[in-house]
């Protein structure tokens, strides 16, 4: 049973942070927390997947991403649990490709742990929501995008940091009707991810007022631009494989593995700016975001960690902002006030976001503005104005109370 | 409008557009964050006059007591500037800790306390031994800097932490914390020193704090029709020597509210620029002049008529204002 959980990694990591909390600045210095301080451990779940290699070496995904923003905001509640008398540790644990959910589940709440980010694909982490029924345990998803788990496959147990794909698409939709590049061609990948991107895309273009002139499926997979001289392949491959007929405004590519998106950018017939998973891309948070004070957060992140901070690390930064917020808020380090007040109406956390974010109440999303970023920089970010709403312009994006399928229980 | 209200602005109007060589002659100091500059406009014309070259991104500014140079954080160059009011010359240069934001300085003139964003840190600064006299641990982006006016009381806020910071000026150990809503950017003390006033950006309220006991007597929110929520960001703030009426930066809701500060009940909004910042009073009361970011302007208010009277274009995100004689 030993080896499943990488039990070495695992007390590594809960060694290093329970030990170490950080004073502020460059005196940095180990401290052990007040003795009456109210201890609020955090779990940290890796489960290990199959992610295919991207095109671009700038997209491999760190092995700990998502890990290291969860430290950061551990770092962050220390700092303000020294006032509060609070204190949060962090706890790292690994399921491998055929671990057993229930039993790592079973696990932690041995470890007396029952608030845990995970970073893991739908399928797993509907395993482990299943197996934490009923235990005090709330999860929050850090890295399933599926709008599924937001409407028929949602659960109680689970609250969705990561934005969903619909979000993620209105959020595109609204800036590139804003631009009034409204006559989108669809070039979709093959996997399921992809059909996936493609069906929200149809609907953000349905939902917002584009229109998808004309659709093409990109079946090959390729690696030539690792082959010497591949590029010019590639470049005669694009160029032919995107002539069409049909007047455009835009190409939208849906294609999540990364199998040939960045290879459409400079590459097409027609002279037209792309967007979707290459290009101009809708994500939660970029490496040069700066505004809204979001400087700071990129500087501790980098003294962190030593790279540039990704969307996964967000996340697991924000889940665990959220229960520092939480804790304060409710004055408590009990398990229970905690998820209480995290689900409840008035619940609220900045994250350098120029405006609150917080938790819909018909299925656990985190509502939150999206930017639309090439790889440099964000262009934008949405919800764009005009696009108008009865209470809150950011609940334009994504699934919305009327529509929502989701029943919590 | 009552009629004294229009009197006040005519009177206003007229003082504004003829230049009155008197006493009571001020201009003000418009740090520009991404232009690195410095505007500067005469109070009597209107009108910018000079704009000058300083440190990188300069953000919180102030004048020193005795009204002879503007302090200046120059962020990115991890220094507070000191400028000569009326030469515009840096006469010299700061120690600031890193990433220097806002700052006040003791009532009696010395020392700076600054606020280090990226550090967790207050740094007290002596500014005629050009030395860090203390570093003080507070809570994740402290931001917000104000004293008392007997100068016993420093009081930061925390962006991260939500937090008010009550510091012995003496000791420089934290006395008290008060739980504040999301984001408090900035603090100002009532000139009797009875009560803290700390806006909240995120939570887009205002919390009125009894610095004695250390809790909050009232929470301000805000409301404009036809504004999102979410836009409403409270920033600046500046209340009357009388405590009369305090006035509060909306940020992108482009407004300042107007607020009674004896029964804490917001009265109007001035409409201004766009992303309104900070504020600054002229000594005598008569102007309070408004930072508009995203416009690249600042307004001028009349204090009397409250009533903005005109919008001056200064440099590229004017940030934070302070007011000298001239």
């Amino acid at each position: 049973m030993v080896d499943r959980w990488r039990l070495s990694g695992v007390f590594i990591c809960t060694l290093f942070l329970v030990s170490v909390a950080v004073l502020p600045g460059n005196r940095m210095a180990a401290q052990t927390s007040q003795p009456d301080a109210a201890q609020i451990p955090i779990a940290f779940v890796k489960a290990e997947r199959n992610r295919p290699l991207p095109i671009s070496r700038l997209n491999i995904v760190p092995e700990d991403a998502g890990l290291r923003g969860a430290e950061l905001a551990v770092k962050d509640n220390n700092t303000t649990g020294r006032f509060t008398n609070q204190h949060f540790s962090l706890s790292y644990y690994e399921l491998p490709k055929s671990g057993d959910a229930a039993a790592l589940i079973d696990r932690i709440v041995q470890d007396s742990i029952g608030l845990v980010l995970v970073s893991a694909n739908a399928e797993t982490l509907l395993a482990l929501s299943d197996a934490a029924r009923g235990k005090p345990v709330l999860i929050f998803n850090l890295d399933a995008q599926e709008t599924s788990l937001r409407q028929e496959d949602c659960r109680a147990n689970i609250l969705h940091i990561t934005p969903s794909r619909a979000m993620l698409t209105d959020a595109l939709a609204q800036f590139l009707v804003l631009k009034k590049w409204t006559r989108w061609f669809l070039i979709s990948g093959v996997n399921p991810n992809d059909k996936a991107y493609t069906d929200s895309i149809r609907n953000s273009a349905k939902k917002f007022g584009a229109r998808i002139v004309e659709e093409k499926l990109y079946a090959e997979a390729s690696t030539t631009t690792r082959t010497d001289t591949g590029y010019a392949q590639v470049q005669k491959q694009l160029a032919a494989f995107t002539q069409i007929s049909a007047e455009y405004d835009v190409i939208i590519v849906a294609d999540e593995s990364e199998i040939f998106g960045p290879y459409v950018p400079y590459r097409s017939w027609s002279p037209r700016p792309v967007a979707g998973t290459s290009g101009a891309v809708a994500m939660s948070w970029h490496p040069a975001h700066e505004q809204w004070g979001a400087t700071q957060m990129q500087n501790r992140f980098f003294e962190l960690a030593g790279r540039v901070m990704g969307p996964l690390d967000f996340h697991g930064w924000l889940a665990a902002r959220a229960i520092g917020e939480a804790a304060t808020r409710s004055n408590s380090g009990e398990f229970a006030a905690i998820r209480d007040y995290l689900l409840g109406p008035d619940f609220g956390v900045a994250a350098f976001k120029g405006q609150k974010v917080s938790i819909r109440s018909w299925n656990h999303q985190m509502r939150q503005p999206i930017a639309i970023a090439t790889t440099e920089i964000p262009v934008s970010w949405s919800p764009q104005p005009g696009f108008l709403h009865q209470r809150a312009e950011v609940d334009t994006l994504g699934i919305d109370e009327p529509e929502s399928k989701c029943e919590l229980h | 409008m009552p009629f004294s209200k229009i009197r006040a602005a005519l009177l206003a109007g007229v003082i504004g557009l003829v230049p009155v060589a008197s006493a009571q002659s001020y201009q003000a100091y418009i740090s520009n964050e991404k232009d690195n500059t410095v505007s500067v406009i005469d109070l009597d014309t209107l009108e910018v006059v000079r704009t000058y070259p300083v440190g990188q991104r300069p953000r919180g500014i102030t004048m020193t007591k005795d009204g002879q140079f503007v302090l200046l954080c120059a962020s990115d160059d991890d220094a507070v500037q000191v400028i000569d009011a009326k030469t515009d010359k840096i006469v010299k240069t700061l120690p600031s800790g890193p990433d220097p934001e806002l700052f006040v300085l003791h009532p009696s003139g010395n020392p700076l306390y600054i606020a280090n964003e990226d550090d967790n840190l207050v740094t007290v600064v002596d500014i005629e031994r050009d030395k860090i006299v203390a570093e003080i641990p507070v809570g994740v982006e402290p931001e917000g800097m104000a004293i008392s006016p007997d100068g016993r009381i420093m009081v930061n806020t925390s962006e991260t932490t939500n937090m008010a910071h009550f510091i012995d000026t003496e000791t420089h150990e934290i006395v008290a914390n008060v739980l504040v809503d999301s984001r408090p950017r900035y603090a100002e003390f009532t000139s009797d020193g009875k009560q803290l006033w700390v806006t909240s950006e995120i939570g887009g309220s205002v919390s009125v704090i009894d610095p004695a006991r250390h809790e909050i007597i009232k929470k301000i929110g805000f409301q404009i029709p036809g504004v999102q929520p979410e836009a409403i960001q409270p920033v600046g703030v500046r209340i009357s020597k009388d405590r009369q009426y305090a006035y509060v930066a909306l940020g992108p809701a482009n407004r300042v509210a107007v607020v009674d500060a004896g029964t804490l009940e917001v009265e109007k909004y001035l409409l201004v620029g766009q992303r309104v910042w900070q504020l600054a009073f002229t000594p005598d009361e008569k102007y309070l002049i408004s930072t508009n970011g995203n416009s690249n302007d600042v307004s001028i208010i009349d204090v009397a008529a409250q009533e903005v009277i005109k919008s001056i274009q200064v440099g590229r995100l004017p940030w934070g204002v302070t007011v000298s004689p001239k």
